[in-house]
């Protein structure tokens, strides 16, 4: 049994240690947000967060986050209330095919929580590992300014 | 192709519940139940809740479902923001009129939508309209609708469409006409896109993401050439291993059934396995271009498709001659989803859930491979993590139904990131020579030639044949003689783009020659157009710099009977800064392409460093008609400018006996976040009829870029991808 918190609830699974968090995550908690695109780390649809770090899910073992605080997309911020990346991503329409979306929102909101006023040398370096096949790339650049922007309180 | 309001009506009673009447109508009854009133295929309104648009096309990035929305509010009067998506199924009423069959691609989804949304909605709308009438004692002339509301200005008396749904299925009326233009309140308006709160939250299900109780997942291993087929298996090891559940051999290959994918997955690696390699064993990609070179040499083997005043006799005859070669790769679609399907195949019923661009050809797929009648398959329609023609193909829906055919129970089959790369439909390779006469500093003769496989013609035998590698080998046969039939050498997607240069250059003659080195090939985004504009764009220019002309200039000079193209082309050379100097270290290209009934115009502004090509910023301009969401439009460019130039800069699919050499992003790389360039996308206004968007944008990212890079170093890159440090 491996124990850890997920969302913030307390969560056993009773799985091979070495099996990946990603497929703990999709096939035995059918928790779906977070994706598979690679398998490698390469393209960063399984991003989550550990500790409030971005980590790729695919390659993480989950005896890895035993006792320790995993974040999904689906629990970034209440429904109610949208992490301020989930509101400019919805402003500026970023998402296409959304397959890729979970994992830059990730990547973003890790970026944001460690530089809250990112410049885009910092949006390259943070977001280079999540691949997007429609070329979503100039929007996620101008919604995480924008997210910066409504994370200050700025004029929505 | 536009589509008659008659034959819209016609289609538009083929709705639900497989009843598939086919009438001329000239009135419309309300449809439906006192709850749900469903006067088309279109629109269901309850009588509590909210309204929902049912979207015909599958929803793959291109914004479909919120255009959708959009026609359909404009007439029906409610705000488009308030509309619920339900996405279709398989079903007749959907099928593409453009196709004949439901299927989404060729960037024809807005173009075929036009009228019948709007239709749907102003239908809708007016029997909501009648109803009140009646109940209120009043003409219906005399009622306005506004934002779901029915109201009777003279008495002051409203209720909201909900309110009167319950006598809705009662009453008939004429066709209504639809709006002028000029009082379109929605259409040509942004509109943010209405599946982005699911898309950011977690919520947007994708084929991937169906729950079925009870469902396995299954991992298959194939024959790493396409075409093997097996040989010997041995899964002593693989059937023991932890929550492994069944080993089946299905006509695709071998598929490991167990709890979960990671599981699935681990089995599958412990299958020992050989197969016979097929027709494919001996092919090298490497030696294609060869093959290529000598075939085209060979006049029997050529089709003219395009012959305009004399272009032989007067290359033969000029004293001035230029002419180049050009190449393009194989090139895998590697949507970000992976390819997946899920099945629950019982005696009497197929149910079939799946991200796919062609639903119904998934229902027959389900029903041949069942043996079903159609009436019991069912598909249901998912978001798709990306499809850019991948998803034409139905390989993944037929081994759900297999798999689960063959374990009698529901199942998903989930192929990694590596099956994906290895086992695509792949844009063709293509060889292009081309030929000009120049003289007195003028284009006096274009001649064309392409050699490539047709993607048509395996599109035609695989409907038939290949999805279905079931059938007996005669019966596969006769599907592929039949398909060369219907494909002598005169397969458009294979030179489109080509027979089309809109130059005014008097004498063209544009060549195909067809070549099947037996790789599996589909639809990639803007298909023939990808491979075709790069060879036309790149080879107008070298005339350019050969005539001592501008490039852009030269085009110019050459589009004056082509409004659109020299609209589009003025656009970027205002906005790009043209006539002024780059920045220090970097150089601009132009291209200009007509692809699916738009005109797209693009300037690229590169630099180069240490061989590396870097894009610093792209211009774009196009006239795609009538234009329904202008941000989606521009979002369309921004994403093909991204496909384009991930293609041009990086890719490339290699065959080594029959092998596909690459299996993940980082020998098949798309462009990554910190490599893109600035876009700016400029959107003509225009009064005509919607054309395509979904694929314009791509065609002409390579040529643009190329011209960038000889305009920088004086090097003519001829081959894809682009490479300085190779030689070409």
């Amino acid at each position: 049994m491996i124990s850890f918190t997920l969302n913030g609830q307390k969560t056993d699974v009773d799985v091979p240690p070495e099996m990946p968090l990603l497929w703990v995550l999709r096939d035995v908690l059918h928790l779906t947000g977070t994706k598979f695109g690679c398998g490698m780390a390469l393209c960063g649809a399984c991003t989550v967060h550990l500790e409030g770090s971005a980590l790729r899910s695919c390659i993480t073992p989950v005896s890895a986050v035993e006792g320790k605080a995993v974040t999904t997309i689906e629990g970034l911020a209440p429904k109610e209330a949208p992490h301020p990346c989930q509101r400019a991503w919805v402003e500026l329409s970023v998402p296409q095919c959304g397959y890729c979306q979970s994992g830059q929102l990730m990547s973003a909101a890790a970026l944001l929580s460690a530089k809250p006023e990112p410049t885009d040398d910092d949006i390259d370096t943070a977001m280079s590992g999540n691949l997007c096949r429609c070329g979503t790339y100039p929007r996620i650049r101008d919604a995480i300014h924008r997210a910066a922007l409504l994370a200050k309180g700025g004029r929505p | 192709m536009s589509l008659s309001r008659r034959a819209l009506i016609k289609s538009g009673v083929a709705v639900g519940g497989g009843l598939a009447v086919a009438v001329w109508l000239t009135t419309e009854r309300g449809k439906g139940s006192a709850e749900l009133f469903a006067p088309n295929a279109y629109v269901r309104i309850p009588a509590k809740g909210p309204i929902r648009v049912v979207v015909g096309r599958v929803e793959m990035g291109q914004g479909t479902a919120t255009a959708a929305a959009m026609l359909l509010a404009e007439e029906l009067e409610v705000d488009p923001a308030s509309l619920e998506l339900e996405l279709a199924g398989a079903d007749r009423a959907y099928d593409n009129p453009s196709l004949g069959f439901q299927l989404t691609g060729g960037s024809s989804s807005t173009v075929t939508s036009w009228e019948p949304m709007r239709q749907a909605g102003a239908t809708a709308r007016e029997l909501l309209k009648e109803v009140a009438a009646r109940r209120w004692g009043v003409k219906r002339s005399e009622l306005t609708a506004k934002l779901g509301v029915v109201s009777h200005p003279p008495s002051s008396r409203s209720a909201p469409y909900g309110e009167l749904v319950g006598d809705a299925v009662n009453v008939t009326i004429h066709t209504p006409d639809l709006k002028a233009p000029k009082d379109f309140s929605v259409i040509g308006k942004p509109l943010p896109r209405l599946d982005a709160v699911e898309k950011t939250n977690g919520n947007a299900v994708f084929g991937i993401d169906v729950q079925v109780p009870g469902a396995l997942v299954a991992v298959l291993v194939r024959s790493p050439v396409p075409g093997g087929t097996l040989k010997s298996l041995d899964d002593a090891a693989a059937k023991v291993m932890p929550g492994v559940k069944h080993v089946v051999k299905v006509p695709q290959g071998v598929a490991v059934v167990a709890q979960t994918y990671w599981h699935a997955r681990q089995a599958a690696n412990a299958l020992v396995v050989e197969w016979d390699a097929g027709p494919l064993a001996t092919f090298e990609s490497a030696a294609l271009r060869d093959t290529h070179r000598s075939l085209m040499q060979d006049a029997s083997k050529r089709s003219r498709v395009r012959d305009d005043g004399k272009a032989d006799d007067v290359l033969k005859a000029a004293e001035k001659t230029l002419s180049a070669e050009y190449f393009a790769p194989f090139l895998a679609h590697a949507p970000m989803e992976p390819q997946n399907a899920t099945a629950h195949v019982t005696a009497t019923r197929c149910e079939v859930w799946a991200p796919t661009q062609g639903p119904g050809l998934a229902k027959e797929v389900a029903a041949r491979i069942t043996g079903l009648p159609l009436e019991q398959v069912v598909i249901h329609q998912t978001f798709l993590g990306g499809g850019f023609g991948r998803r034409i193909g139905q390989d993944y829906v037929a081994e759900a139904v297999e798999v689960s055919k063959a374990i009698a129970a529901p199942v998903k089959v989930v192929w990694s990131r590596e099956d994906d790369m290895r086992h695509s439909f792949y844009r063709p390779s293509a060889t292009h020579a081309l030929s000009a006469a120049l003289e007195g500093g003028e284009v006096k003769a274009w001649r064309h030639h392409v050699c490539t496989q047709s993607v048509l013609l395996q599109v035609l035998e695989g409907f038939v044949g290949g999805l279905l590698p079931q059938l007996p080998a005669a019966v596969k046969q006769k599907a592929a003689d039949m398909a060369k039939k219907v494909v002598p050498g005169r397969d458009s997607t294979s030179y489109e783009g080509a027979d089309s240069v809109a130059y005014a250059v008097p004498n063209v003659a544009v060549d195909f020659t067809r070549h099947e080195p037996l790789v599996p090939t589909g639809f990639w985004r803007s298909v023939g157009h990808s491979h075709t504009a790069f060879a036309t764009e790149s080879f107008i220019d070298e005339c350019a710099w050969a005539l001592g002309k501008d490039p852009l200039a030269l085009r110019r000079a050459l589009l004056t009977k082509h409004p659109r193209h020299l609209a589009t082309l003025e656009r970027v050379a205002e906005a790009s800064g043209w006539s002024t100097p780059p920045p220090d270290g970097r150089a601009r290209g132009v291209a200009v392409h007509e692809s699916f009934g738009s005109v797209v115009a693009a300037v690229v502004e590169a630099s180069v460093a240490e061989d590396t090509i870097r894009v610093h910023r792209v211009v774009m301009a196009v006239d795609c008609g009538r234009v329904v969401n202008p941000d989606v439009v521009r979002a369309q460019l921004e994403g093909g400018a991204i496909f384009g130039l991930s293609a041009a800069l990086k890719q490339q699919v290699t065959f080594r006996e029959g092998r596909v050499q690459q299996s993940n992003f980082h020998d098949f790389a798309p462009l990554r976040l910190h490599e893109s360039p600035r876009i700016e996308t400029h959107v003509l206004p225009s009064d005509a009829s919607p054309t395509g968007i979904g694929e314009p944008g791509v065609p002409v990212m390579a040529p643009a870029l190329a011209n960038a890079v000889y305009a920088l170093t004086k090097r003519r890159l001829r081959a894809l991808p682009l490479s300085l440090s190779e030689a070409t």
